[in-house]
């Protein structure tokens, strides 16, 4: 199982239709998203490597945390309709 | 920013540097491994490249430099022991190519008549040219027009594309004057298709890691500083960098030093290894003592010819019959794609 697992990870980060270097910023925001640490840790010195700057990776995270910030908020939609369910 | 020389640095002492290759903890030994891949002892091929370096002078401070070279350096290779190199030159056709290196070569006050006397002898001239140098005084501004006479294949070190990582290795303003020399090739026909005038570039990573691959990185370098600074060149040379000298320094002041060398352990390929530069190149330093490299040169490790390491008493018998002298920062010429003054090797 880990075997074909790492073989597809490999497969998914490598140049195709995005290069392997735009995969590693996607994967740098993508491990900020998930909150892993280990992933952060990976993926911030592979994207350094692969040549992102400082700032173009703290945007990279802006916009993972943009569109987490985004959906907590857009949740409050769910909070207000319960709320209207339940008051007089 | 002054050398570790200057700064009486007990890294500006080649045995402390090996000791501190020696006896890292854990660490395997590069010749073990060598043995493994059945490449010792690592005998030489046919020698086809004369590296000379001319001196540890030079206008920059980078903080990689293997040679802890900088304008306090004061070891410049005289004119006679340039007429050495070139009496080894016409009396050894193997050698095809003369590779200058430095510090900065051209501040060698004898630097154009020693290309000129190259010259006459047939041979491919490579420079190492650290690019500011041709704007950093007017007698200087005139190297690209000088280069292009004589035919000289220039190799020039940028770092990264972007100014930030540049001047960060190399320091402030360094990336600008970078551009500016580079144009200034570029006009006069350096790196521009169809005038056989060869200008390749160097990547060395700003960091405490290894380089990526070398054809990926050469396109972004291109299309970056095409459509940016509207310049062309020939090869992206990916090079790593060496854990001796100020890098190492920084290695060891960074906290990097273990995790970097067992990077470069990880990484080393057998195949890299067995195509090493020191196979068929010999490494002239300014004194005319010979090496194996430029990085052996600078941990004082002498080829292994006893009574013929120096010009004056050269032996191309002694020379093909010797074992290269290896030690374990060796790792960084065999991690992936291997690295060698020409990039990659594998």
């Amino acid at each position: 199982m880990a075997d074909k697992f790492f073989a597809w990870y490999g497969e998914v980060f490598k140049d195709s239709a995005l290069s392997a270097r735009e995969k590693s910023l996607i994967a740098l925001a993508v491990a900020h998203a998930v909150q892993c640490p280990y992933c952060i840790d990976a993926y911030s010195s592979d994207a350094y490597e692969k040549g992102w700057s400082e700032s173009q990776m703290m945007e990279a995270v802006h916009v993972a945390s943009a569109i987490k910030g985004g959906a907590a908020l857009v949740h409050g939609v769910q909070m207000m309709n319960k709320v209207k369910s339940i008051a007089m | 920013m002054k050398s570790l020389k200057a700064l009486q640095h007990a890294l500006a002492d080649a045995g402390h540097q090996i000791d501190i290759l020696e006896h890292e903890k854990d660490l395997p030994l590069f010749t073990g491994k060598m043995k493994q891949a059945g490449l010792l002892p690592l005998l030489p091929t046919q020698p086809e490249i004369f590296q000379v370096n001319v001196g540890k002078m030079c206008n920059q401070v980078c903080k990689h430099c293997h040679v802890d070279a900088g304008p306090d350096r004061k070891e410049i290779m005289t004119k006679t022991t340039m007429q050495l190199c070139l009496d080894v030159l016409a009396n050894n056709p193997s050698f095809k190519t003369v590779d200058l290196t430095g510090g900065a070569p051209e501040m060698n006050p004898d630097f154009r008549w020693f290309v000129s006397e190259i010259k006459k002898l047939k041979r491919h001239i490579i420079v190492r040219c650290n690019l500011t140098i041709i704007l950093a005084n007017k007698k200087y501004h005139d190297l690209p027009d000088f280069f292009k006479q004589h035919e000289i294949e220039v190799v020039s070190s940028l770092p990264f594309y972007t100014q930030d990582r540049t001047d960060r290795q190399r320091g402030n303003g360094v990336f600008e004057d970078s551009i500016k020399a580079l144009q200034m090739l570029n006009a006069v026909g350096y790196g521009m298709e169809g005038t056989g005038l060869l200008l390749n570039l160097v990547y060395n990573p700003a960091g405490a890691f290894l380089p990526p691959s070398q054809i990926a990185l050469e396109k972004e370098y291109k299309d970056a500083l095409l459509e940016r600074y509207n310049i062309q060149f020939n090869q992206l040379y990916v090079i790593t960098n060496m854990p001796i000298s100020r890098y190492l320094d920084y290695l060891l002041v960074s906290g990097n030093y273990s995790s970097y060398m067992e990077k470069l352990i990880q990484a080393f390929n057998p195949v890299a290894a067995a195509n090493v530069m020191c196979r068929n190149t010999i490494s002239v330093g300014w004194d005319g003592y010979l090496y194996d490299c430029d990085f052996n040169q600078m941990l004082d490790l002498k080829i292994g010819c006893s009574g013929s390491d120096h010009l004056s008493n050269y032996s191309s018998s002694a020379i093909s019959e010797r074992e290269i002298i290896l030690n374990q920062h060796c790792y960084g010429c065999t991690a992936g794609s291997g690295s060698s003054c020409g990039g990659a090797v594998a």
